[in-house]
């Protein structure tokens, strides 16, 4: 909790244009004055336009993947060509003598896939056991991408093959092959992901992981006068950023600097640092942009490693970039799952019961566990939570937007749509006498729905299966729920330079959220200036620590900082300038530029004038982010977890063509919240691209693997179908603005909330245009014609 | 970037298979660089010439994030040989904007907020600013025709729509007031 004197605050609490309550609130002395709601204030709520979009359009914008250093060697990986073998020997030697090759490099140690419990029990094995096809062994750098390409196929790798298993089903069997000879951990990425550790495995199978259990559930089953019941089936989803997986290793003497596309820079180094036995001091790492991320850029990888072993072989930078196959394969998927799932209830709605079985493979990762919708989301006295996962011989997981819990949901709220119709209710109602929890998300959810149904036109929804016709027309709804978190650690510094300029640091990155914009937003606010004048620095190491642009944390964590830091130096420039003023300090407020006398304003300097008129050189205040003023229900890791969820409701129109099978998604009304809106332009952005990933998942997206090779058969983008121009439904945003009174800018995230419901909401009005239920991802023609003929 | 006058090289009789110089017409200047004959367009203008703007996404022309244009039609510049193309004109992103001025596509981009990470905007801008030259009168239908090629991981289709129209309909004022 936090340290520091406190102080008690009345503060106004609630959804603006709903309702306000107030409150009074502990809250640290040192903290800002609370902001009013977004209406009366200069630059936070506006479409500020995106600071760095103009570097994006033209081209001058500078990713990872295009970061080209004097001398700079190109890598290449090599890797398995089967999906389970003992490696014999490795002959790098051809390769090695190949023109333009100045180095080569074979891996000692496979990252970022689970670990065994008893390390020792491969201790004596001369190269990692390969565990699935594509799994990097070992890397060359050469002069060019084309030198390094041919070397790399001089390499000879001796295998002993081992048998090997690519389905969860068959992976369940008794007599399956076992993917590790142990039991193992995996720890979660800086994104999340992972898996509780100190679980049971048995063979492939590891867990339960009970999380969420409570009551008795025979009892609850008891209790209850409907029952409905359903096993759902998610698939593999792959991430397939537009930029791949990158890295640029620059290995000298005095210090490894490390270009990284990356959601953390402070991950790069921290694992770089682990790896590598080097202080952090020495590491520098930097992330000017980075081309998407969704959850599995997190450290330095296995190519990563291989990248800066390359450098210091070779003593000159190294470019290690994933080409397009290796991205789908060897570097992150979301987990499949299957969910047996059944839910008891009372006439009224009340939920007795609720029982939850998961099996889900990661690969050689652990990690599928489905959420935790299922047990927190709607109030229910007895559960049964149960989720395990199943090792294949497959690339590794990773966390991937709404980990676990977009699979938990399509299969959570499609089963809440079936309570609503065994109990002829209308799902609205139902969410109305079930989600009932004390906490932030289900009072913005409640107002989320009526908005929604408003704009949706929720009465206009028939009875399922109405239209007689093969081509069907329905409409859903679904809901949201993700946990608001907020890192551990985030602090800002502002500069204030005596020529007016003003600069703010930050040791966080961009992934395409508009970082940097809210940012300078914040920092501007405070100082009464345009987001434009204030120049938000990001993406470097050398900044104060950041936080992983995952979990949907940035905002709620940066902002607070940022503020708190602009605020001291707003209050230094007041005691600097009051004098000039004729005033005192407390009178002295900052607005379109200018530094004036609270009601006086015509009392007033511009702000670089007041500055050189104060003979102010520099000033430089750095805060941090302080805990939520609440505090938190728990903590795991950097992670801290509010009791408070972050909500959303989603309504979907579709049309399903009988006869072909094919599913449209024709309209989609998102309604949501994140606390205070900082920019409204950017959430609309990002909500739309939660919605059109979650349609994505929900019509297209299968990583296909081929069961005797453990091939990926469609790993790239001609075959790996995501939403294209042609397939984006109309797309309706609304954003409630929320004061949760945690923090000093009550700003929370929306990433993930944006992503979690889709699916659900789109298999809900597929169950309302053709009275079928479809329990299978991704709906293709295959999924629909079966959902359809099944009795 | 290196950059020398076309006269003073003469066309080699044959090309290959080791890199040689080769020159092209690069956002209107003679620009030149090593090539062999498998070197592709987005290679040369990326790793030869350093213009970086132009990315590469899969690298056999099913995500368009490597689209230019080659005399004033759009493509895939991961999917076009170098030697092929040097005799024809190359714009790239980095050569949309002229005198300082952003392409009426590139301003309504930003109004619009038509883009997230922006790894796909380049190739983006290039088809959507095509079409509107073309046809300053296009449809949501043209656009969505025009982009039916690009892939977008963020989700900005429905932005980059709009601002494509909007662009197009700028142009359309602007020729109208002349």
């Amino acid at each position: 909790m936090n340290d520091g004197p406190t102080e008690s605050r009345s503060v106004l609490t609630g959804i603006v244009g709903e309702t306000l309550n107030r409150v009074d609130r502990k809250v640290p002395s040192t903290e800002p004055p609370e902001w009013p709601a977004n209406a009366e204030l200069q630059v936070i709520g506006k479409p500020v336009l995106r600071m760095d979009a103009l570097e994006k359009v033209t081209g001058q914008a500078r990713y990872t993947f295009d970061v080209q250093l004097p001398g700079m060697l190109y890598g290449r990986t090599i890797n398995s060509t089967v999906p389970h073998a003992r490696i014999k020997a490795i002959d790098t030697s051809r390769a090695e003598t190949y023109p333009g090759v100045r180095a080569v490099h074979v891996l000692e140690k496979m990252l970022s896939v689970a670990q065994l419990r008893d390390p020792s029990v491969e201790a004596n094995e001369p190269y990692p056991i390969v565990r699935f096809t594509g799994q990097p062994i070992v890397a060359v750098a050469a002069t060019s991408a084309r030198a390094a390409e041919a070397a790399g196929q001089l390499i000879r790798i001796e295998y002993e093959i081992l048998p090997h298993v690519t389905e969860l089903e068959d992976a369940l069997r008794p007599d399956s092959p076992p993917v590790y000879p142990g039991p193992t951990e995996q720890a979660a990425s800086a994104g999340g992901g992972g898996a509780p550790s100190g679980l049971p495995q048995q063979g492939n199978l590891r867990g339960p992981n009970t999380s969420g259990s409570r009551g008795n559930i025979e009892a609850g089953f008891q209790d209850a006068d409907v029952v409905v019941e359903g096993e759902y089936r998610t698939q593999v989803q792959t991430h397939v950023p537009m930029e791949t997986h990158g890295l640029v290793a620059d290995w000298r003497e005095d210090g490894l600097t490390l270009y990284s596309s990356t959601q953390h820079v402070v991950s790069v180094q921290d694992e770089a640092a682990e790896v590598f036995r080097l202080p952090k001091e020495k590491i520098r790492v930097i992330s000017d942009f980075t081309g998407g991320g969704f959850g599995a850029k997190y450290g330095i990888g296995n190519y990563g490693t291989l990248a800066i072993h390359l450098s210091r072989k070779a003593g000159a930078p190294v470019r290690m970039v994933l080409d397009r196959r290796e991205e789908h394969v060897s570097v992150g998927n979301r987990p499949s799952s299957l969910q047996r799932l059944k839910v008891g209830a009372k006439r009224d709605g009340t939920l007795t019961a609720i029982q939850l079985r998961s099996y889900g493979t990661g690969g050689v990762a652990a990690g599928a566990s489905v959420g935790s919708c299922h047990h927190s989301m709607y109030p229910c006295p007895n559960t049964s939570i149960e989720h395990f996962d199943v090792f294949t011989n497959a690339g590794p997981c990773a966390a991937f937007r709404g980990p676990g819990q977009t699979q938990g949901i399509f299969a959570w709220e499609q089963t809440i749509d079936a309570l609503a119709e065994a109990l002829r209710m209308d799902p609205l109602a139902l969410r109305d006498k079930i989600d009932t929890r004390d906490a932030d998300d289900v009072r913005a959810r409640s107002a989320e729905r009526r908005i929604g149904a408003e704009r949706f036109d929720w009465s206009r929804r028939r009875p399922a299966g109405s239209d007689t016709g093969a081509v069907k027309r329905g409409i859903g709804m679904a809901q949201s729920m993700w946990p608001y978190l907020v890192n551990r650690y985030a602090t800002c510094e502002v500069r204030i330079n005596g020529n007016g300029s003003v600069d703010a640091f930050c040791g966080t990155q961009d992934i395409g959220t508009g970082t940097r914009t809210v940012f300078a937003q914040v920092v501007a606010e405070e100082l009464g200036l345009r987001a434009e004048d204030v120049n938000a620095h990001i993406g470097d190491t050398r900044y104060p620590p950041g936080p992983p642009s995952g979990g949907s944390r940035v905002t709620s964590s940066l902002t607070p900082a940022a503020r708190n830091a602009a605020y001291a130096a707003a209050r230094d420039i007041a005691t600097r300038v009051a004098p000039l003023l004729d005033t005192t300090p407390d009178q002295v407020v900052f607005r379109n530029g200018r530094i004036l006398v609270r009601n006086h304003p015509e009392r007033s300097l511009g702000f670089a004038e007041a500055l050189r008129r104060a003979g102010v050189d520099n000033l430089v205040h750095r805060a941090d982010r302080r805990d939520d003023y609440e505090g938190y229900a728990r903590k795991a890791g950097d992670l801290h977890i509010s009791k408070h969820a972050i909500g959303g409701v989603q309504f979907a129109e579709v049309i399903v063509d009988t006869q072909t099978g094919v599913v449209k998604v024709e309209h989609v009304v998102a309604v949501h919240d994140c606390g205070r809106p900082i920019n409204p332009k950017l959430i609309e952005s990002q909500i739309i691209g939660g919605v059109i990933q979650g349609v994505s998942y929900a019509l297209y997206e299968h990583r296909r693997l081929d069961g005797a090779t453990g091939v990926q058969l469609n790993a790239n983008i001609d075959q790996y179908k995501i939403v294209g121009a042609r397939e984006t439904p109309r797309v309706e945003v609304h954003v409630i603005e929320q004061l949760g009174r945690q923090s000093s800018t009550d700003a929370r995230g929306v990433a993930e909330p944006a992503n979690v419901a889709t699916a659900a909401a789109v298999a809900n009005a597929f169950y309302n245009a053709t009275g079928r239920r479809i329990y299978t991802l991704p709906m293709t023609p295959a999924n629909v014609l079966a959902a359809l003929r099944a009795q | 970037m290196s950059s020398l006058a076309t006269d003073r090289i003469p066309a080699p009789e044959t090309f290959g298979p080791n890199a040689e110089p080769l020159t092209l017409q690069v956002n209107g200047q003679p620009c030149t660089a090593l090539a062999d004959p498998a070197t592709t367009l987005v290679e040369f203008l990326r790793d030869g010439l350093g213009l970086t703007g132009t990315k590469l996404g899969c690298d056999r022309g099913a995500c368009s994030a490597c689209t230019v244009w080659i005399d004033d039609e759009v493509a895939a510049s991961c999917m076009t040989l170098v030697y092929d193309v040097r005799h024809r004109k190359i714009t790239t992103i980095e050569g949309l904007a002229s005198d300082g001025r952003l392409h009426p596509v590139q301003q309504a981009f930003i109004e619009h907020d038509a883009l997230q990470c922006g790894f796909c905007t380049p190739g983006m801008v290039m088809s959507c600013a095509r079409l509107v030259n073309k046809n300053p009168a296009c449809t949501l239908a043209d656009v969505q025709t025009a982009i039916s090629g690009h892939l977008c991981r963020c989700g900005t289709y429905p932005n980059i729509f709009k601002a494509t129209l909007a662009a197009a309909a700028s142009v359309r004022d602007s020729e109208s007031q002349r």
